[in-house]
């Protein structure tokens, strides 16, 4: 099985450590990862903006890059979630018919983190050591899109010493939505400042989640107000070891 | 968009008439809202409702293992109706006409207030009753009543206290959901000239102060104003379905009855209410089985109203048929669900929309009904969570739809304006970046300026600079890397740079 790593734009420019952790995490259990650099964007952002038109060139490019692959593997339900949800309507709005083609085998074969490892690995304990508390919080993308339930939960139960606490009003947005947050920030702000206090509630020192886009938002509400408590993608979770801790 | 073509002339049915009715709200969306989130009593109030309606709904729900069969099922209904609305709507008005009713066509708000107005006057009062109706708010009847001298007194609780409170609805199910017992207590007291004055705020007490006032008014009036959750195009049928009582009032007590209803209430049979009426009370009100199901056929000698006339209203309907993509929104059986579960909504309350539809659904109806020039800023007014198409009864996918108004909003501005709105350009610069990934590895290592920013907590705190600022307000923003991930790859693999 050829697996590519789909790093995602903001993890590529921000949050590189969520990357080495996806390919620290896949080697461990035996894949060899391949990193296609002509790799870019998904185009989620455009799109969700209504700039439908400027994904085009990100869209097939994308299926140009990723098609040769037997799996495509990206830290981001919400990535993962516009290549299945919103590259084929890009396709057949402004695309080639060649491209209408190729988009839909492309998104059936693109895995979010935590799927791929569930449910193509069907592996549940990658034998990670994390002696923390933590709050997962399921991402609305992760969680309605792409359906991906307790997998992450399953996950995490089964690392080391890990002590998971339920996050209360889970499944409530954090209020992150890429351009709402700045486009509406006041209510962006009042949606996060409700997700704040739900993870502070927990007394976990860590809240983790499958989006970095999510994170970066309550990562960066919480270590506005020194909350003490902060955020990690799940794959550095996984990816932690006794010989290898990421705190 | 593209544009519909009749008889090989391009042609764009109107949209709903500005300067009548409430779709509209005066300013934008984000400057709505942040009033509403700094009211603490407002923020208190719904999101004590919210939560309470949100359980109660998702327990009911549970208890159907067909739900999903269910919501297909209403989908399903919905979109061949919808597909086949000029054959039932004529098969509907045949049915009324037959059962003794008078079937009036209203292109618009303009058109529909005129006919209530004229019928009205031609029984000559001055005076209607009304029951809870979002189409008669949606066209603002009870401003052109007034306006002509005739009071209109709406009976349903919630829209009683609206109403007193010269207030506006805020929520399509529960249009007072932003007031609390006290502050009902307080407009009962200030507004009801006929209240006890050591009425308390207990809620029992409050509904006996309305039932007492109303009482009266069912008994006199000769007119009630009505809209309709369905009409059976098979049987001429009308439905309302409430919870209290007073709109079976209404219906049956008054000589004359006028019925406003959207083109779009359609259902084929009198069969597919079994389907409605499973979906409708647990989506809306959390209730196994509607209190009050009224359903009347024409007229009947000697039982209800002696006349019936039968208002149906386009006001900019036909427009949103003609939308492929954005056309779902009229299957929407106006239950709120998506409402009660919108994290948004739960915050800024039903007035920052500006429109009598608030919350997800009325982020698409509205720019929908009006042409998005209106309500630009209401598709921006979600963060794509999904909650509401999760919940929806008729499956319609919001978010799809909010994301095709955005589309359509930044295109139309395109074609409106020789000079690209700053955001276009920096989309646009931004894709011109990412499909090419020499271009983007050269723009990831720009990134180093915010290594300086961050350095002294290893984390950036507030720029005053627009955008950064929107973000950096309430947020940290993440220091940059030392290394993108693409470096660390190249370094840790050799390959090109």
């Amino acid at each position: 099985m050829r697996v590519a790593l789909f790093i995602t734009c903001l993890a590529d420019a921000m949050f590189p450590e969520v990357g080495k952790a996806t390919v620290r995490v896949l080697e461990r259990l035996g894949q060899v990862v391949e990193f296609p650099a002509e790799q870019t964007c998904c185009g989620q952002m455009h799109v969700n903006t209504g700039y439908q038109k400027q994904a085009l060139p990100l869209v097939e490019r994308f299926v140009k890059v990723f098609s040769p692959y037997d799996a495509i593997v990206a830290p981001s339900g919400s990535c993962v979630g516009s290549v299945r949800h919103q590259h084929s309507m890009i396709a057949k709005r402004f695309g080639s018919p060649e491209l209408v083609q190729q988009v839909d085998p492309v998104a059936a074969k693109t895995y979010e983190l935590s799927e791929f490892l569930v449910d193509v690995l069907g592996v549940t304990d990658v034998g990670a050591y994390f002696p923390h508390r933590v709050t997962y919080h399921p991402t609305c993308h992760s969680l309605r899109m792409l359906r991906v339930g307790d997998k992450p939960i399953a996950l995490l139960r089964a690392v080391d010493a890990l002590e998971l606490v339920e996050l209360p009003a889970a499944d409530q947005c954090c209020g992150f939505g890429g351009t709402f947050a700045i486009k509406n920030a006041d209510t962006s702000t009042a949606m996060l400042a409700d997700k704040m206090h739900n993870v502070l509630d927990t007394g976990a020192e860590i809240c983790t989640a499958g989006d970095s886009s999510c994170l970066m938002h309550i990562g960066g509400g919480l270590s506005r107000i020194r909350a003490g408590s902060k955020t990690l993608h799940l794959a550095q979770i996984l990816a932690a070891t006794r010989e290898d801790t990421v705190l | 968009m593209s544009t519909p073509v009749m008889l090989g002339l391009p042609t764009m049915p109107p949209a709903a008439p500005r300067g009548v009715g409430n779709l509209r709200g005066e300013e934008k969306f984000p400057a709505a809202a942040r009033r509403a989130l700094a009211d603490t009593q407002l923020r208190r109030n719904l999101g004590k409702a919210t939560t309470t309606i949100r359980a109660k709904r998702a327990q009911v729900v549970a208890e159907l293992p067909d739900w999903e069969e269910l919501r297909e099922a209403g989908r399903q209904l919905k979109v061949h109706t919808m597909a086949h609305l000029p054959e039932y709507l004529a098969q509907l008005e045949a049915a009324v006409t037959a059962r003794g009713g008078v079937v009036h066509w209203a292109r618009d708000a303009n058109e529909a207030n005129a006919i209530v107005i004229d019928l009205v006057r031609g029984k000559g009062v001055d005076e209607v009753v009304k029951v809870k109706s979002m189409a008669t708010q949606e066209i603002g009847l009870n401003e052109a009543l007034e306006a002509v001298g005739i009071a209109a007194f709406e009976t349903d609780l919630a829209e009683l206290i609206v109403q007193l409170g010269h207030d506006k609805p805020s929520h399509i199910l529960v249009p007072a959901i932003h007031r609390n017992r006290a502050e009902i207590r307080e407009i009962f007291l200030r507004e009801m000239g006929d209240v006890d004055p050591a009425l308390t705020d207990e809620p029992a007490a409050l509904a006996a102060a309305a039932r007492q006032h109303l009482r009266r008014k069912f008994l006199s009036a000769k007119i009630a104003i009505s809209g309709a959750n369905f009409g059976i195009a098979e049987t001429g049928t009308l439905g309302v379905v409430e919870s209290e009582g007073n709109g079976r009032m209404c219906l049956t007590l008054p000589d004359t009855l006028i019925t406003i209803m959207g083109i779009e209430k359609l259902v084929p049979r009198w069969q597919d209410l079994e389907v409605f009426l499973q979906l409708l009370p647990r989506s809306s009100t959390g209730e196994r089985m509607n209190p009050y199901t009224s359903m009347w056929t024409g007229v009947t000698p000697a039982d209800g109203p002696r006349e019936f006339h039968l208002i149906l209203l386009d006001n900019g309907r036909t427009g949103v048929l003609a939308d492929a993509e954005g056309r779902d929104a009229l299957n929407c059986i106006r239950c709120s669900a998506c409402l009660n579960v919108c994290p948004v909504y739960e915050r800024t309350g039903g007035h920052a929309y500006g429109s009598v539809y608030p919350g997800p659904i009325g982020a698409i109806l509205s720019p929908l009904l009006t042409g998005i020039e209106d309500n630009a800023s209401l598709p921006y007014a979600s963060s794509l969570c999904g909650a509401c198409y999760d919940v929806c009864p008729v499956k319609i996918n919001i978010p799809e739809i909010l994301v095709h108004l955005r589309a359509q909003h930044t295109e139309t501005y395109a074609e409106e304006h020789r000079v690209p709105s700053a955001e276009a350009s920096a989309m646009t610069a931004a894709a011109w970046v990412m499909s090419n990934p020499k271009r983007w590895t050269l723009a990831l290592r720009s990134g180093r300026l915010g290594r300086v920013l961050g350095r002294k907590r290893d984390a950036i705190g507030e720029v005053p600079l627009p955008l950064a600022k929107q973000w950096t307000d309430a947020r940290d923003f993440a220091r940059p890397p030392k290394q993108t991930f693409r470096d660390w790859w190249a370094a840790e693999h050799g390959g090109e740079r």
